[in-house]
């Protein structure tokens, strides 16, 4: 196995290929907000002192009298940003995933979701690709813990130009939204002429053999997968599941009906996360071999995003290793 | 809308009372204590202060009451149904399933609920948010919010009152049922919140402090309030189980619903008061 892994790895490029370089999803987030700001005027911002950090600087500067800054006080930052919601705005509350939605669940789930109210919950720091910060920066739940919530709908885009349409296209969406967003650079692998549309996957390599279906920017991993399986003769279809929920069953049951094999990749515990997600869509209508590369129930800790990646067993080389394990099931 | 006279308004809290009991009998389960403290102060929100028209429930210039401490929901309950907002006959099926009067309120249920609450804590940020969104819109219309001494333990209230001063929202009127009681007994023994005065002076507040089983002091206390440039917290005293005295001050009533013994009892008391 060892062994394999090793020649695996040959066959990709050089360590930080998909951790560096590109743009940020998060800057995509804060360039978006700025077109936001002058298209619609009931958009508002809440921060909760990381207003550079998520990138929504940009936004205080141009709109200040429609940016509203709590502190460090994540509890009160979601309920601020319902009671405007309830006024008729259309509020972004930004901050990290380990502080909203992690430390602000409760007032996630009764101020936001039950009230439905028009709040966009924004993170910008989820996965272990946070990075030097630790495995207290690093969120590794936040899909676990919105995806269990009635009336949120979960978003996780691949890249700067698909968060900059995402951001866009939730604020035309009345109800909450929580946005899954990253610190780190990552390539660019979405078109500017792709569709954006909530809840429907877009497909980004067709295949035969097996389905990958991932979420955020460590699809660029599997996309390296892909090519360098095609090598060999083992054809990927590469499915970009930018909305966990509600998810697109019928792109995702249409593939694995062709490919009769799944695995998930994500960068969150494989526990209530993608995979979960997929497990549940694949057990109630069609049961096929699947493999779930995702952290698994341990916390992170200090290090270079890809450091990590390959440390916690989310990278390229262990892709390749669900793939042939779960071709040998099919 | 109609003028009522002080004795009115007494009178018509006294009938909120009733309702209260009525309502809980029935439901078997539910707080009585702290409904019965308020219904002075929501007779005198709903009958006298707050703009709204209860046909137009949405209508976007009303004046907006945030309940935070969502347990005593029996007397929002009632206060709205006398109110206009809905039938009285509803009021039966509190707490009952398919009922549109849940156990603590829900904005989507019941036409005149302006927010979901429960949890404690979290009302005054939502207010925050409410009063920062008419600042905005410069839209004269005013925040209400009703919380409670015990709720006060929670961080997040705090977190709230701070970015009102802040962002001076003098538009935000809250009213403290000071009780001096929350679920497991005294507040002075559970969490001491004393002195909340000073605390909310100093924290940037115009603080009003009154005794929130007096019609009279209620009035004047929401017109004064009315005319702050800060944002406002009026401290009223009240007795928890108010007009029933077998309830009162007694914190096993902060969580209870009567028998329907004690509730015949109970209103037997309420009819002689008149």
């Amino acid at each position: 196995m060892v062994k394999n892994q090793s020649k695996n790895n040959k066959l990709l490029p050089a360590k930080g290929g998909s951790t560096s370089g590109g743009k940020s999803t998060r800057d995509g987030f804060g360039e978006a907000l700025l077109l936001l700001g002058e298209k619609n005027k009931q958009v508002v911002v809440v921060s909760a002192d990381l207003a550079e950090s998520t990138r929504v600087d940009k936004f205080a500067k141009k709109f200040p009298a429609r940016f509203v800054e709590v502190g460090v006080a994540e509890q009160n930052m979601l309920g601020v940003a319902a009671g405007l919601a309830l006024g008729g705005k259309i509020p972004y509350a930004a901050s990290f995933g380990v502080f909203s939605p992690g430390r602000n669940w409760d007032q996630l789930r009764v101020s936001v979701c039950y009230s439905e109210a028009n709040v966009k919950i924004v993170s910008t720091h989820t996965g272990l690709a946070v990075g030097p910060d630790g495995a207290s920066h690093q969120a590794l739940e936040d899909i676990a813990i919105t995806r269990c919530l009635p009336n949120l709908i979960v978003i996780s885009p691949a890249d700067y130009i698909e968060t900059k349409k995402a951001t866009l296209a939730i604020a035309e969406h009345s109800g909450p939204v929580y946005l899954r967003l990253t610190r780190q650079n990552s390539p660019i692998i979405t078109k500017n002429s792709d569709r954006f549309i909530i809840g429907r996957a877009n497909l980004l390599v067709p295949g035969r053999d097996v389905t990958i279906v991932g979420t955020g920017p460590i699809l660029a991993e599997a996309l390296l997968v892909a090519k360098e399986l095609a090598k060999k003769n083992i054809k990927v279809e590469v499915i970009n599941c930018h909305t966990i929920k509600p998810l697109d069953k019928n792109t995702i049951l249409k593939s694995l009906q062709k490919t009769k094999c799944l695995v998930t990749v994500e960068d969150h515990q494989v526990a209530g996360g993608l995979g979960s997600a997929l497990a549940e869509l694949l057990a109630e209508n069609y049961p096929v071999p699947m493999e779930m590369v995702g952290v698994r129930d341990t916390f992170g800790e200090s290090g270079q995003p890809d450091e990590l990646w390959d440390k916690y067993k989310i990278s390229s080389p262990h892709i390749i290793q669900a793939i042939l394990k779960v071709l040998k099931r099919k | 809308m109609k003028r009522y006279s002080e004795k009115e308004l007494i009178k018509l809290a006294n009938q909120l009372r009733q309702d209260v009991i009525e309502m809980l009998v029935r439901s078997g389960s539910g707080h009585s204590g702290g409904s019965l403290g308020m219904a002075d102060i929501f007779a005198v929100l709903y009958f006298k202060v707050l703009k709204f028209i209860p046909t137009k429930p949405n209508y976007p210039g009303r004046d907006r009451l945030i309940l935070s401490n969502g347990h005593i929901c029996p007397i929002l309950y009632t206060t709205l149904s006398r109110a206009g907002f809905f039938p009285l006959v509803k009021l039966k099926t509190l707490r009952k399933i398919n009922s549109q009067l849940q156990g603590h309120p829900h904005n989507k249920s019941l036409p005149g609920i302006e927010n979901s609450s429960g949890p404690l804590g979290q009302g005054i940020s939502q207010a925050v948010g409410l009063a920062l969104a008419a600042k905005m819109d410069k839209s004269p219309h005013r925040i209400f919010c009703i919380t409670s001494d015990g709720e006060h333990n929670e961080g997040q209230v705090w977190e709230a009152i701070m970015t009102a001063h802040k962002y001076k929202l003098n538009n935000l009127i809250i009213i403290v049922d000071n009780n001096g009681i929350q679920i497991d007994g005294r507040t002075k023994d559970i969490m001491p919140i004393s002195p909340l005065k000073t605390k909310y002076q100093s924290f940037g507040w115009r603080v009003l402090e009154i005794d929130g089983n007096n019609i009279k002091q209620i009035i004047r206390a929401l017109e004064l309030a009315k005319q702050s440039t800060k944002p406002v917290a009026i401290i009223a005293h009240t007795i928890l189980g108010k007009g029933v005295n077998f309830m009162e001050n007694n914190y096993l009533w902060h969580g209870q619903a009567p028998s329907q013994a004690e509730a015949t009892e109970a209103l037997k008391q309420l009819r002689n008061a008149i």
